[in-house]
């Protein structure tokens, strides 16, 4: 069984740049109508952590699904 | 909302931060806010420099002992932190108009002195905050709103800068490679007991050079740096033609027996109480 991910996005202090949407492998996050990076596919998810890592506003946190 | 021990270091009330959506200064902040993290350095042992200009909005972030000071001169206050307290961490960030034009000397001497410092330098290529003016960074034949028919003058390398400066460590990533930063920049934070360490980390300003330059978009930047940058293995293996326009990433200069200034003022102080 692989594992799963949760994918956290505190959209307060998401500013919508769309940089973790464009380097997301599995195309996991799509932008909102509110220009809030959305996760729309978190089953997908492989926790690679580069959305996390690339995030300048830090408002990603990737955690494994118990 | 980072992972816990990284929040830790933040001043969560003054987020979101003031850079532009996208800006590469904020996955700097990340990587380095992750390496501080990574090397359990306690928060009081921690301290921040910086000087004048969207870079040295840093400080203002980070959790721990932090420092604003007069535009180019933070070296030279983080080198007071330095000789009053070699016990803490100092990490110097600095813009490339801060380090290398303003401050260009407090760079070249902090570099020759050997003192342990940390200096991170994001360079994205023009003078972000001021208006978008032509840097020493700025690429030849770029735009900015100083240069409107493209930059004349040749660019400041500033790994080789330090490197004839004297620096001890010397290494370049760019923010493409978030992880590597990382990387990075815990070596150089470790690098302190030895000496001086230089990390440039090349970021982008797509309000103000990108704009002017086909590269509006974050994403374009991002790429931009991803396919250009080359590592220093593979850049040994080609030929100066080849390597025009990239952006060789790696160590370049590591010494490992190398003596910190403040441990060499000890002993001058050792010698005068003697005399």
């Amino acid at each position: 069984m692989a594992k799963k991910f949760d994918i956290d996005i505190f959209s307060k202090w998401c500013k919508g740049c769309g940089l973790c949407i464009a380097i997301c492998p599995k195309k996991v996050l799509e932008l909102s109508e509110q220009v809030k990076s959305v996760p729309v596919r978190p089953d997908d998810c492989i926790g690679c952590h580069q959305c996390d890592n690339v995030c300048p506003d830090m408002a990603i946190t990737v955690k494994e699904r118990d | 909302m980072p992972r816990e021990d990284v929040k830790k270091l933040l001043r969560t009330k003054f987020m979101p931060h003031i850079w532009c959506p996208g800006c590469g200064h904020g996955i700097i902040m990340h990587a380095i806010l992750r390496a501080l993290a990574d090397l359990k350095i306690p928060q009081d042992q921690i301290c921040i420099s910086s000087g004048i200009g969207c870079s040295s909005r840093m400080p203002g972030y980070i959790d721990a002992c932090t420092l604003h000071t007069a535009h180019g001169r933070s070296l030279a206050f983080a080198t007071g932190v330095k000789m009053a307290n070699p016990g803490l961490t100092i990490v110097n960030v600095m813009g490339d108009g801060d380090g290398t034009a303003i401050g260009g000397n407090h760079f070249i001497h902090a570099c020759r002195r050997n003192i342990g410092i940390t200096a991170v330098v994001m360079n994205n290529n023009i003078y972000g905050m001021t208006g978008g003016q032509a840097s020493p960074t700025t690429p030849e034949g770029a735009f900015a709103s100083t240069a409107p028919y493209g930059a004349v003058d040749p660019t400041f390398d500033i790994c080789k800068l330090a490197e004839g400066a004297g620096a001890t460590f010397v290494a370049r990533a760019t923010v493409a490679q978030p992880a590597m930063c990382e990387q990075i920049l815990k070596k150089a934070i470790l690098h302190q007991k030895k000496g001086f360490a230089v990390v440039e980390i090349v970021s982008f300003c797509h309000t103000q050079f990108g704009r002017k330059n086909k590269r509006s978009r974050p994403m374009d930047n991002f790429n931009f740096l991803k396919d250009n940058s080359v590592m220093k293995a593979k850049a040994d293996t080609m030929t100066a033609e080849e390597l025009k326009g990239k952006i060789i990433i790696g160590e370049f200069v590591n010494i490992e027996d190398a003596r910190e200034y403040t441990e060499r003022y000890d002993e001058v102080i050792a010698r005068a109480q003697k005399a």
